[in-house]
């Protein structure tokens, strides 16, 4: 598993907002992709209904997982291919790294991967000493960084043109430069020194069919085409949801994927791979491995409430739309799934209460829903979460939440069950307010705790000296009497 | 006389009882008699949003009994309809009793843009209102609700108004409920691109129907010393005559 700091999510939001330049990268990534998605879905020859036939394809194939997956693996082994289930991250990343020392694999060429993310894969090769090169150019740019990705499709959206610059300068030898057709030349010229000595590819898994046993990458450099051909060795990740039964609703899932996650039509390069390569083709990997992931999946599977999320073909519509990662951008989430996305799925993955700033930051605007590809409820589960969050949920390992917050609650249900009580508070209010500093027009320049938080920066209202109900009361029985 | 049941959001009540009061005025001057249950408290969204489902559940209980029986209920707030119409019936999944209420209930209850353009058929409602102001599409009421147009048709039909729409309009404000005060630097970050969209705009007012993202752009637009107004619909929609 990669490193998990989620609990750090206040401080890395507070971080990414004080930085002007992600901001503007962000919104620049929102306004093209955001707006341009929706018009994507708008065009579709099906109309933007497909998203919920998308739904019920993948809601029927998470259905049958077991039965889809099985299938999947038999084609693949009568084709010459391996497939191996992980049950952990541990297990993914053991298997990999034993196939590499059994064919002695030095360098692995990566195409872009979020599962390979999640399960820390990397590391745990280079611990192996196998240098794993990440092949994808933004993953590149990270990577020489020694950073994760922020977005699950654009990975290097937080770095600027002159920290590349700088980036390439140092590890490539180039002359600084900061035009892009020169910075890209010079690591298309890196990588393809790193695509002809690797021993093994690596890649994600975008989808698979269990009609026709194959699994498939989307990408537009072409490098993962590179590096899953050239080598002698492919080995595939894929989270064990990734999967659609037949071949018409595979077709249905990749086209809301490519407008989902780049406002295409379709990538530039899509490959369908269901083995290693026959006797009598000239290209392809000696081996092919298929690695199915499951870390923790098969608990969300078997809770209803969160079962939805398996749906999920990670495409990134979300974060393009999210106001909230718009501000703090994709490493405030503290794991490989940043927006919307990782709110959901990273507590789920990684711990519901040690991800509890996921689950409660977050504004329950719905943009991420109208995005969705797949047109996933993520409101719903995140209003989920927080049921267990506050109530507790042994099957989750979350303690019901205790002390002052609960105690609030409690003191507010009491209110508003006792309407004669609950207008005594408002008077109150009333009342106590003028003890706090106001502006010339009456409004709360400064809150005490748990509130202030609001008068930061920004002025509070004053509760009216007579709230609606009663007025509207008093005026009744005005008029009863005149 | 047609009559209509007031459900008043409780941050309405208390904070600004003048846009409820603008509501009484709307039908009263489209010759609805108002019918308000004064007992009336909150409909139990804050604590739904915040995970205390049994708290909230309370709440509904008592919202249920208050306004069962009602033929049609009026509700100037989108999150508040959109937690009757969608979660009030989810939180009685396992009582069946309460759950068909529920139903029943969200059934007859709209959002008061949405009641008086889609049910009422009127759009416009003789109202003058001098100047220039911005529509902010509150997150629930468009997204929860799909209300849109509604809003916008019933503010182009006012004399004297000029619509003129703000960059991202349908962009969250970042009030959220009780995140703006948990997570008040992100919640910040959102309303002060909300505020600068506002005032690019050159709107003298933004109008909403949602008095939470209301009183937050209000209260963000009065620490930067702004002259801009946030008022809910309903007061615009009062306004004339």
């Amino acid at each position: 598993m990669s490193a998990i700091r989620t609990d750090r999510y206040v401080e890395e939001a507070r971080r990414g907002i004080a930085d002007p330049v992600l901001r503007r990268a962000l919104a620049g990534l929102q306004e093209r992709f955001g707006r341009g998605t929706a018009e994507a879905y708008r065009r579709l020859p099906e109309g933007p209904g497909l998203r919920q036939t998308a739904h019920a394809i993948r809601e029927k194939a998470i259905a049958h997982l077991d039965i889809l997956l099985e299938r999947l693996a038999r084609r693949i082994r009568e084709n010459g291919g391996e497939v191996f289930f992980a049950a952990t991250a541990e297990e993914a990343v053991a298997h990999c790294a034993g196939i590499a020392r059994r064919l002695g694999v030095k360098i692995a060429v990566k195409g872009k991967s979020m599962v390979t993310e999640e399960i820390g894969l990397n590391a745990a090769l280079a611990a192996h000493g196998v240098e794993v090169v990440e092949t994808d150019l933004g993953e590149y740019i990270v990577q020489l960084a020694g950073e994760t990705p922020s977005h699950i499709i654009a990975p290097a959206i937080h770095k600027t043109r002159n920290e590349i610059a700088d980036l390439f300068a140092q590890h490539l030898g180039i002359p600084r430069t900061t035009d892009p057709p020169r910075l890209t030349h010079a690591a298309r010229r890196a990588l393809r020194e790193k695509f002809l000595a690797a021993d093994m590819g690596i890649s994600g898994v975008n989808l698979a069919c269990a009609e026709t046993g194959h699994i498939s990458t989307v990408s537009n450099e072409g490098n993962i085409r590179m590096a899953t051909t050239l080598a002698r060795v492919h080995v595939a990740f894929m989270g064990m949801e990734r999967i659609v039964a037949r071949l018409d609703e595979y077709e249905i899932i990749l086209r809301l994927l490519c407008r989902g996650a780049s406002v295409q039509d379709i990538g530039t390069y899509v490959s369908f791979i269901g083995g290693p390569r026959r006797p009598g083709e000239s290209d392809g990997p000696e081996e092919f491995h298929l690695v199915v992931v499951d870390n923790g999946r098969s608990r969300m599977l078997a809770d209803p409430r969160f079962r939805e999320m398996l749906c999920c073909i990670r495409c990134a519509a979300c974060l393009n739309v999210c106001p909230v990662y718009g501000r703090i951008g994709g490493h405030a989430y503290g794991f490989a799934y940043s927006g919307p996305v990782g709110a959901v799925v990273t507590p789920l993955l990684t711990g519901i209460r040690r991800g509890r700033d996921l689950c409660l930051g977050e504004t329950l605007c719905g943009a991420c829903k109208d995005a969705c590809s797949m047109d996933i409820d993520l409101p719903r589960m995140l209003l989920e979460l927080r049921a267990i969050l506050a109530e507790g949920d042994p099957g989750w390992g979350v303690e019901p939440s205790g002390g002052l917050e609960r105690q609030v609650w409690k003191l507010w249900e009491g209110l508003v069950s006792r309407p004669a009580l609950y207008e005594r508070a408002l008077q109150a209010g009333a009342v106590l307010q003028r003890l706090l500093p106001r502006t010339p027009a009456g409004w709360i320049r400064r809150l005490p705790p748990p509130f202030s938080g609001w008068t930061k920066s920004r002025d509070f209202p004053p509760v009216a000296a007579e709230p609606f109900r009663r007025r509207f009361a008093k005026r009744r029985k005005e008029a009863d009497r005149g | 006389m047609d009559t209509v049941t007031l459900f008043v959001p409780c941050l309405m009540d208390a904070f600004r009882p003048e846009a409820a009061e603008a509501v009484v005025a709307v039908f009263k001057r489209l010759g609805f008699a108002v019918h308000c249950p004064a007992e009336q408290t909150c409909c139990g969204q804050p604590a739904f949003n915040a995970g205390y489902r049994n708290e909230a559940r309370t709440a509904a209980r008592r919202f249920l009994r208050l306004f069962g029986d009602a033929e049609a209920i009026c509700c100037p707030s989108g999150s508040c309809v959109a937690m009757v119409r969608h979660h009030v019936p989810a939180l009685f999944d396992g009582e069946p009793d309460w759950r068909a209420l529920a139903l029943r209930t969200a059934a007859r209850t709209f959002e008061f843009t949405e009641y008086l353009v889609d049910v009422l058929g009127r759009d416009d409602l003789g109202a003058s209102f001098p100047g220039r102001v911005t529509y902010h599409d509150s997150c629930h009421l468009l997204r929860g609700l799909g209300v849109r147009e509604q809003p916008r048709r019933l503010l182009r039909r006012v004399r004297g108004l000029e619509l003129v729409e703000m960059k991202n309009p349908d962009c969250c404000c970042g009030f959220g409920g009780a995140f703006s005060v948990k997570y008040p630097d992100i919640s910040t970050a959102l309303v002060a691109d909300k505020v600068e969209w506002i005032r690019e705009s050159g709107a003298e007012a933004v109008v909403g129907a949602d008095l939470g993202c209301l009183l937050h752009i209000e209260g963000a637009l009065r620490r930067k010393g702004l002259g801009v107004r946030a008022l809910h619909i309903a007061q615009v929609l009062a306004g004339g005559r």
